[in-house]
């Protein structure tokens, strides 16, 4: 019953007054940053229960940190997923790659070679060593932001390029803005800039894996903030319900452009913890520390394909950078949020550990480093040769109307015709790659 | 793509107050939020940031963060809680980052907001003003380039309201924030910064230099359903909005044409009277849109004037328009309705 009198509306009968709450961050710029109030737990104390739990006996997990990467760089308690410095070597050169390629693809836009370009900057583990626990078959339907993933499958760089630039190699025919991969040889769903879309999609693809009786997963991406759109709960409550074989990864990054992750609920709960809720397994990672990111996928993948359901992981990290090459971050956050990071590192950490345990050192990074710059170095100067974005090299005129359906009615024929006479009259003495 | 913008507002050469169609925009919510307590401005990035488009810079310092604040990236959300505050009592303006985003909101606009007023007899009404950037011509690829105005003006219900100048803009959305129905006003985010003429190769005019840049300060309305006449001319009449009103009007001045181009401001409730006036008079009809050209607004706009000036055609109603195709990355501006798609119609028009 309500304590106010009733039909009484006045503000101040209702005691105190309603009053709306609306988020605000606790740094903006100028502002100095203080962390040590973050909760990020210690390393190897999170328990590490069976794949085949019930969701319910996770809330410690879905509330915590798991966390491997100590202070002292080694690797500790049960979730060390135990990977040969081999494999580590690799995970430590793919992240290394993807900062490399992000580097030279951020200068190209502001050097005019194309439209628009994100980095992935401080979130790498987040892709690199999540995909490398997948088979490289399973399906991933990711956002924007995991370029780590197609690096870890060994997707060519002159690819990613052709499509950065929307030039005449560009495999997508320069439809898309750049970054919105797609490579189905590479189990890499098509990216759509329309967020959470893909997070359904997801679910509805381990479904079919199931339905056919297939041994292979699906795995989805999503930014903290997207978890807001309805697509993203539909996708939770599907994957319950048909006990989907498929793992919700949400990267919390802490923004969402200019909104922090209280704009999506951050300030009550964790985004693990939703899960439990939804009656999916619920973990949550340091997202800075690769080799917890490996465990937490794996220990998902594994129970997914013992058809023991799905499980949503909240990778804790955070976004370097500014969210694009359209944004400028100096406008709403603390620069030192990012210096103050309790997390550190991703790509330093493994760097550190893989010293640590005497299986690599300063020189070998460094040599690692300048391999890495000089690689997309030479993709780039390939893929430059098919032409950058606004120079002519495109894919022809026509190809504008394929694709739009399997075949070309008439309107679009017409269409077509139209604009091939369009392109005659602009161009008289005809352009390059007509 | 380029969201940022970077100037303020300017004098003109001649001392009067000149406003980008952002800064105009801005103006007006500024403007509504101080007259009528009831005004809330909600959306992603509006609030402490001021827009990815910096439509809102300021407005929460100004008038507060219950005004005016950041929502949870959820485009049902943002239009369902608007629905409920409107229903409240409120008159929300909400803004969706992009026109492209809009779809996870449109069953709330379309089954609930469109149809409040009609299901409830007049208990319940919808009084919101749902703003969102539209249109290509930025290279923002197939998610952040789309028109997709057809689709609202097709729901019974919805009034969809488009500016094509700074005056305009303040003037309209003013209109639009104090009308009892749920409006979506699009804003042509090519000419944010100034008119296009779609003459992609040549450099961008700042709006300063154009008269419609002049922006009084304070309170002005523009009754929504009036069109404004552009151009007077007695050869054809051109029927456009948005970007394109700019892009027709550079077109018929290179061909050294006479148009009577009409600027529709307001798609419905549409001004068919001025339409009607102008047809009769050129007995000749181009009509310009960016979007889509299947079922979009100009084929409302063709079926209306041959159904009613029939008789006074002297050619066949034109269309020109974007392609039936998702907008193009790299291939932007052979996609785009340009000056030799435009060119083209007009002499085809010109001939019969
Ligand atoms: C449906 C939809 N609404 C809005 C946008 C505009 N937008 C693009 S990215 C973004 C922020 C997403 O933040 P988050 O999900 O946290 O991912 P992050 O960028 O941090 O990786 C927004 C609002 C969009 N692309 N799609």
């Amino acid at each position: 019953m309500a304590d106010r009198p009733d039909g009484e509306r006045k503000a101040g009968s209702n005691k105190p007054a309603l009053a709306l709450h609306v988020p605000e961050p606790k740094y903006r710029p100028g502002d100095t940053v203080d962390f040590s109030d973050l909760d990020i737990g210690e390393p190897g104390k999170q328990p590490r229960p069976d794949e085949a739990c019930d969701p319910s006996e996770m809330g410690e997990l879905a509330y915590g940190l798991v966390r491997v990467l100590g202070d002292d760089d080694k690797a500790h308690g049960p979730w060390d997923p135990k990977l040969d410095p081999e494999t580590l070597r690799t995970m430590l050169h793919n992240m290394a790659l993807v900062r490399a390629f992000d580097e030279r693809m951020f200068r190209g836009q502001r050097q005019g070679k194309t439209s628009f370009y994100m980095k992935c900057t401080g979130e790498e583990a987040t892709s690199v060593a999540a995909a490398m626990a997948l088979a490289s078959d399973d399906m991933v339907f990711p956002s924007y932001r995991q370029q780590g993933i197609l690096i870890a499958r060994g997707y060519p760089l002159i690819e990613m390029i052709n499509q950065i630039y929307s030039n005449k190699g560009d495999k997508l025919k320069g439809r898309q803005l750049p970054i919105m991969y797609s490579s189905r040889e590479h189990s890499f769903f098509s990216i759509s800039g329309n967020l959470a879309t893909q997070t359904p999609q997801a679910v509805g693809w381990a479904m079919a894996s199931a339905i056919k009786g297939d041994s292979r997963i699906a795995a989805t991406w999503v930014g903290e903030g997207s978890t807001a759109e309805g697509d993203f709960h539909s996708a939770c409550t599907f994957a319950t319900v048909y006990n989907a074989p498929v793992i919700l990864n949400v990267i919390n990054n802490q923004w969402a452009i200019s909104s922090f992750s209280g704009f999506a609920g951050a300030e009550r709960t964790t985004f693990a913890a939703r899960a439990l809720g939804y009656g999916l397994a619920g973990l949550r990672v340091d997202g800075n520390d690769a080799l917890a990111c490996f465990a937490a996928q794996q220990w998902a993948a594994n129970r997914a394909r013992a058809n023991a359901g799905p499980t949503l992981i909240e990778y804790f990290t955070y976004r370097a950078e500014g969210h694009s090459t359209s944004d400028d971050p100096t406008g709403y956050r603390s620069a030192q949020e990012r210096t103050e990071w309790p997390l550190g590192d991703p790509v330093m950490r493994l760097k550190r550990h893989l010293i640590a345990i005497g299986e690599w050192d300063e020189e070998r990074q460094e040599k690692m480093d300048l391999e890495a710059a000089e690689r997309v170095k030479a993709a780039t100067k390939e893929a430059e040769k098919n032409g950058i974005l606004g120079h002519g090299l495109h894919h022809p005129f026509r190809t504008m109307f394929e694709d739009v359906f399997e075949e070309l009615p008439w309107h679009l024929r017409e269409q077509s015709k139209q604009a091939i006479r369009e392109r005659e009259i602009k161009f008289p003495e005809g352009r390059p790659n007509a | 793509m380029s969201t940022q913008t970077k100037k303020k507002a300017e004098a003109g050469a001649d001392g009067e107050r000149r406003l980008n169609m952002i800064e105009a925009i801005n103006d007006a919510l500024d403007i509504m939020l101080e007259r009528d307590p009831d005004v809330i401005v909600m959306g992603e990035d509006v609030g402490y940031f001021g827009g990815v488009f910096r439509c809102t810079a300021g407005l929460q310092e100004k008038h507060g963060k219950t005004r005016v604040f950041d929502t949870p990236i959820s485009e049902c959300g943002i239009i369902g809680v608007a629905v409920g505050m409107g229903a409240y009592g409120l008159r929300p303006v909400p803004e969706i980052q992009f026109a492209d985003y809009i779809y996870p909101g449109l069953d709330q606009l379309i089954s609930e907001a469109a149809r409040l007023r009609y299901r409830s007899a007049t208990e319940y009404i919808a009084p919101l003003t749902v703003r969102s950037p539209f249109g290509g011509g930025i290279f923002g690829g197939q998610t952040h380039s789309q028109s997709p105005e057809a689709i609202f003006t097709h729901v019974s219900g919805l009034k969809t309201v488009i500016p094509s100048t700074p005056y305009d803009a303040k003037g309209l959305l003013i209109s639009c924030i104090e009308d009892n129905d749920p409006v979506i006003f699009f804003e042509p985010k090519r000419i944010y910064n100034g008119p296009f003429s779609g003459f992609y190769d040549k450099p961008v005019e700042p709006w300063k230099r154009h008269p419609q840049s002049e922006v009084p300060e304070g309170y002005y309305n523009i009754p929504l359903g009036q069109a404004r006449t552009v151009t007077e001319g007695e050869q054809l009449t051109v029927l456009a909005y948005g970007t394109m009103v700019h892009v027709a009007e550079a077109v018929c001045r290179q061909k050294g044409v006479e148009a009577h181009i009409l600027d529709l401001r307001t798609l419905v409730p549409l001004d068919i009277e001025a339409i009607e006036a102008s047809v009769e008079k050129t007995g000749r009809c181009l009509i310009v849109h960016e979007a889509t050209r299947t079922s979009g607004f100009g084929a409302e706009l063709s079926a209306l004037v041959t159904e009613r000036c029939f008789y006074h055609l002297e050619a066949p109603v034109e269309r020109v328009t974007g392609f039936d195709t998702p907008y193009p990355h790299s291939l932007e501006w052979a996609y785009f309705p340009g000056p030799v798609r435009i060119g083209e119609a007009i002499d085809k028009i010109l001939s019969e």
